[in-house]
């Protein structure tokens, strides 16, 4: 039962991109179309999995029983930034197909601040190893969740005749604003 | 480097290329802390303080660090000054550091630092990589507050935390939540496309003429 309200506070209720604000510059770049927001949200999801496994056991196992808890940001940082670059390798290298399929959108994951963002509230709400991994999964899923249905509407209002002075960013910011209001209406969800 | 130029780099950094409205770069924070404006004045200078270092030190390093492991090296360099401020933050503003939260240690990866890092530092000397860091940070710290005080005026009526619409009057209180970030974000930036599409052509019809 923990984990259903884990997940479903992940994915719906505290949305990483709509109501926490992590991870919106990929959130905004990365959504003209729906391929590409599809092809980033798995990638994010996937590496947000294994780094927060990974940070766990970092914080836990190393940094902690040396007592250098203030080192967390440099030495996340360093574990996210390298955990691309290997998740990169080893996918070029055993499945090219997906390596395609992710290719750009992989190495700009480093600077995706939900990573990093997620890795760091796994360990400031005291998950356990379990929870941390489930959470930053299903954050992962809700980013996809979030950047595919803003690609969806972003890839129809093209038809549609904005003023010149909204086009690109500032109407996209509009429509994930109406994104957010109807998220936040999970807030008010009793179990 | 002639005054002109830095005063270029200046400009450059805080109205014609502004961090937030026109590059569009680090808008985690900008949509998360811009509840009220000492918060979005206390982002903005911790970001500027960690940008202007990185800079600098960045520029300093430029010939020695090898250009295949530069991003890794970076990102090390930013983490350290971020770190450095998180500490600082923690010990002599700790409301502050509290209502920031998980902000501060996200400098790390806010894009403005990297950005500048690698398109400014990397290929200027010192002085007008400080100057560029400076102004960089300022135009973020100046696009916080315009949208933190928009929030915080219409969405609780109170500026820098003091009462200052009265009690009857109707509040906005949307504007407080995630949905009125993006909202006002999405505004102002539209309206600062205006204004500078109406700029640009005035100048064409000066040139024109």
């Amino acid at each position: 039962m923990d984990y259903i309200l884990l997940i479903f506070t992940a994915v719906l209720v505290s949305n990483v991109a709509l109501s926490q604000f992590l991870g919106i510059c990929p959130f905004i770049g990365v959504s003209k179309k729906l391929d590409s927001a599809l092809g980033m949200g798995f990638a994010v999801t996937f590496v947000m999995t294994i780094a927060s496994a990974l940070t766990f056991v970092v914080y836990q196992y190393m940094l902690l029983p040396l007592d250098l808890g203030y080192l967390r940001t440099i030495a996340f940082i360093l574990v996210i930034a390298s955990l691309v670059q290997l998740v990169e390798m080893f996918i070029k290298k055993f499945s090219p197909t997906l390596y395609k399929a992710l290719g750009v959108y992989l190495p700009l994951i480093t600077t995706n601040c939900a990573v990093l963002g997620i890795a760091i509230a796994n360990i400031t709400a005291g998950h356990t190893f379990a929870m941390a991994v489930v959470n930053g999964c299903a954050s992962g899923l809700g980013f996809a969740l979030a950047i595919s249905l803003l690609a969806g509407i972003r890839e129809k209002m093209k038809a549609s005749d904005t003023p010149d002075c909204f086009k690109g960013f500032p109407i996209a910011l509009v429509i994930a604003a109406i994104m957010s209001m109807a998220f936040s209406a999970f807030q008010n969800m009793v179990f | 480097m002639n005054n002109q130029k830095l005063k270029d780099v200046a400009l450059s950094g805080l109205i014609t290329n502004n961090p937030v409205f026109r590059l569009v770069l680090g808008t985690c924070p900008t949509l998360a802390v811009t509840i009220a404006v000492m918060n979005g004045i206390g982002m903005g200078l911790s970001t500027t303080v960690v940008l202007v270092c990185s800079n600098v030190l960045i520029s300093l390093c430029r010939n020695i660090i090898p250009d295949k492991v530069r991003m890794p090296a970076y990102i090390m360099i930013i983490a350290t000054f971020v770190t450095l401020v998180e500490m600082v933050m923690r010990k002599y503003v700790p409301d502050l550091y509290d209502s920031l939260g998980i902000f501060i240690p996200l400098i790390v990866v806010n894009c403005i630092i990297l950005a500048r890092a690698e398109s400014f530092a990397s290929q200027n000397k010192v002085l007008p990589s400080a100057v560029d860091g400076l102004a960089m940070g300022l135009g973020f710290t100046l696009s916080l507050v315009l949208i933190s005080a928009v929030r915080e005026f219409f969405g609780a009526g109170m500026l820098f935390g003091i009462e200052i619409l009265p009690e009857w009057f109707p509040k906005i209180a949307i504007l407080v939540s995630p949905a009125g970030g993006f909202l006002v974000f999405g505004i102002l930036m539209a309206v600062v496309n205006f204004v500078m599409a109406k700029i640009d052509l005035k100048k064409s019809l000066k040139e024109a003429v």
